[in-house]
């Protein structure tokens, strides 16, 4: 197959992308029965009559999913509808016990709404939002046999714990004009929806278990001649691509389809409108459906569930719990905190902001609380490879560890010292301290004592310092150290050893 | 008042993964027709200020608290399975036709 880069692709042809991103909610329970939601136990142990779409089982609506829902709709700035209802998508596919999927047609529960989308550089993209709707996702099929993919799979297995648990599906309208940053504005975009539904705590976000995917509709068309409104210029026939599950993939979806598009125009052929499946190891896509025939789901109203028809006071109530747009409450924090942007971005990217700020907030300077947490903390961390947020560790206790610093009880090495104990499960900072014996030594006889031994063993010092070489106070401070194990305060050796020297420091 | 025809109700059979011979498709597709126009009869007198009705019943906002509630027993759950591997349900081949 042929295909342009993503750049000569941008010379030639306007690109048209929308993108559906599926949030997986984080409720106790499925969408509309009692099993559990959650994500690894033993297959089908999570089922009951109703997610297996048994005959006769009756769905009922989970509350926490409908208010989660209308969070994450406000969020996206979309209007609730007064009465929305849910309607069956009728379609055959193993992974869909009933053979439909209960979502929403023709009145979704959240709609027309708008997200502001900050780029690396600062630029804010507005993205008009269509719709935020309910419905269930499907089970999880295994193919067995042949390449062990879907096509040549000689049959497959299914599990449906993960059939029922609610979704919110996200779908924008279709975004123009992006130019050569519509790969940026789609990472950008999914990766906001990610931020957003953390920060409402509706979801875990975690793109690399499917708690949050997106599929990413994409034409071109002929760029506007001279005189033409690139408006007038009609939409080219459109591409989906299915399930592209992580930040670095959407961009290459788009790149790929971009290239793949262009090529085919360029030749004189025509882009089929098609389901195409995202290939990671290849960053490629392959054609799936075609549209044409798997698109005709014949939606009905579910007769099953009634209509959602949430209090204008409800509302308003959940518009109070929306937090703070992530890409605006990053700005405030990088101004509050002092931080540069490549410090703010390491932060981000290492999930280290909620933590420092929660240092701070128990009255840790900011960069303190960074020092640690992008520093040992981070260290500590990869060794394990764990995340940082995983660690045996809390903000109050790096506070309490800063704190000891702070009152001068342990230097920076004694701090580390101590933190393993903490990493340890050995106690609070305090504790740690205390069992292992690792405050610094400031009796100042002890000090004295260990300044006059470094001095007796290297008797040129003192003349050194005297004629103005103050650095040569640094051996001695080296012995003394080494001599108290680190405990010593090293602020205070050097004073005393000024003071032997009878010079001020 | 459009109808269904044939080649209507042979396309619905496909969706539905019913197979149909001729003599059904020319014998539905009459049946089904009697149908579809006894209900667009309705579409009548259904003006615009008439709501569509998506439940007979004139209740709404019926939601259950999010509290786990028992599952079956994997056993259980795949007791009616025509066929099962692993704990899994095992069906044939899917999109065999598209490969």
């Amino acid at each position: 197959m042929t295909t342009m880069t993503y750049e000569q692709a941008m010379e030639e042809f306007d690109p048209v992308f929308g993108i559906e991103v599926h949030v997986e909610l984080n409720t106790a329970t499925k969408m509309f029965c009692g099993c559990a939601n959650e994500f690894g136990a033993e297959p089908n142990t999570q089922v009951c009559p109703v997610c297996l779409g048994l005959p006769g089982a009756m769905p009922v609506t989970n509350q926490k999913a409908v208010e989660s829902a209308i969070r994450l709709g406000l969020a996206l700035g979309c209007s609730i509808r007064e009465s929305s209802r849910f309607a069956r998508k009728n379609y055959f596919y193993p992974d869909l016990s009933k053979d439909y999927q209960i979502s929403q047609y023709d009145e979704p529960t959240c709609y027309e709404g708008s997200l502001d989308v900050v780029l690396d550089d600062g630029t804010v993209v507005t993205v008009a939002i269509e719709r935020a709707h309910m419905e269930e996702d499907a089970g999880k099929n295994t193919h067995v046999g042949g390449s062990g993919g879907i096509q040549g799979a000689d049959y497959s297995l299914v599990d449906y714990n993960r059939g029922g648990v609610p979704l919110v599906e996200i779908v924008t309208k279709p975004i123009t004009g992006m130019g050569d940053r519509t790969a940026e504005v789609a990472r950008a975009y999914v990766a906001t929806i990610r931020d957003i539904v953390r920060a409402l705590g509706i979801s875990d976000g975690r793109m690399e278990q499917g708690s949050v995917r997106a599929d990413v509709n994409l034409s071109l068309r002929p760029k506007a001649v001279a005189g033409e409104s690139q408006d007038d210029v009609p939409f080219g026939k459109r591409s989906e691509t299915k399930n592209v599950n992580s930040l670095r993939a959407i961009e290459r979806a788009v790149r790929f389809e971009a290239g793949r598009q262009a090529a085919l125009l360029l030749a004189g052929q025509p882009v089929v409108q098609e389901t195409r499946h995202w290939h990671e190891d290849t960053s490629s896509t392959t054609p799936g459906r075609s549209k044409e025939e798997a698109e005709d789901y014949r939606y009905f109203p579910e007769p099953d569930l009634l209509p959602v028809e949430p209090s204008r006071e409800w509302v308003e109530e959940l518009r109070g719990t929306i937090p703070e747009h992530p890409a605006k409450m990053r700005a405030r924090l990088r101004e509050e905190w002092g931080f540069s942007d490549l410090e703010m971005r390491d932060a981000v990217a290492a999930d280290a902001l909620d933590l420092i700020a929660a240092t701070v907030a128990v009255g840790t300077t900011a960069q303190a609380a960074r020092k640690w947490w992008m520093g040992e903390l981070s260290r500590v961390a990869n060794d394990r490879e764990v995340a940082l947020t995983s660690l045996p560790v809390s903000p109050a206790a790096i506070a309490e560890l800063q704190g000891l610093i702070d009152a001068g009880k342990i230097n920076d090495k004694l701090a580390r010292q101590a933190l393993e104990g903490v990493l340890a499960g050995e106690g609070s900072p305090a504790e740690v301290v205390e069992s292992r014996g690792l405050e610094v030594v400031s009796d100042d006889s002890a000090l004295e004592k260990a300044v006059d031994d470094a001095l007796a063993s290297q008797p040129d010092v003192l003349a050194k310092i005297q004629d103005g070489k103050l650095q040569a106070a640094g051996a001695i401070v080296g012995a003394v150290m080494k001599a108290t194990r680190g405990q010593a305060d090293a602020g205070r050796v050097r004073e005393i050893i000024l003071q032997r020297a009878g010079v001020e420091g | 008042m459009s109808s269904l025809d044939r080649s209507d109700v042979a396309r619905l059979a496909a969706l539905a993964r019913i197979d149909m011979t001729d003599a059904d498709l020319d014998r539905l597709s009459g049946q089904l027709a009697v149908i579809v126009d006894a209900v667009a009869k309705v579409a009548e007198v259904a003006g615009e200020d008439v709501p569509a009705t998506s439940h007979p019943i004139p209740m709404s906002n019926i939601h259950r608290e999010d509290v786990v509630r028992p599952s079956l027993a994997q056993d259980d759950a795949l007791a009616a399975a025509p066929d099962a591997e692993d704990g899994r349900f095992r069906v044939p081949q899917i999109l065999g036709e598209e490969a």
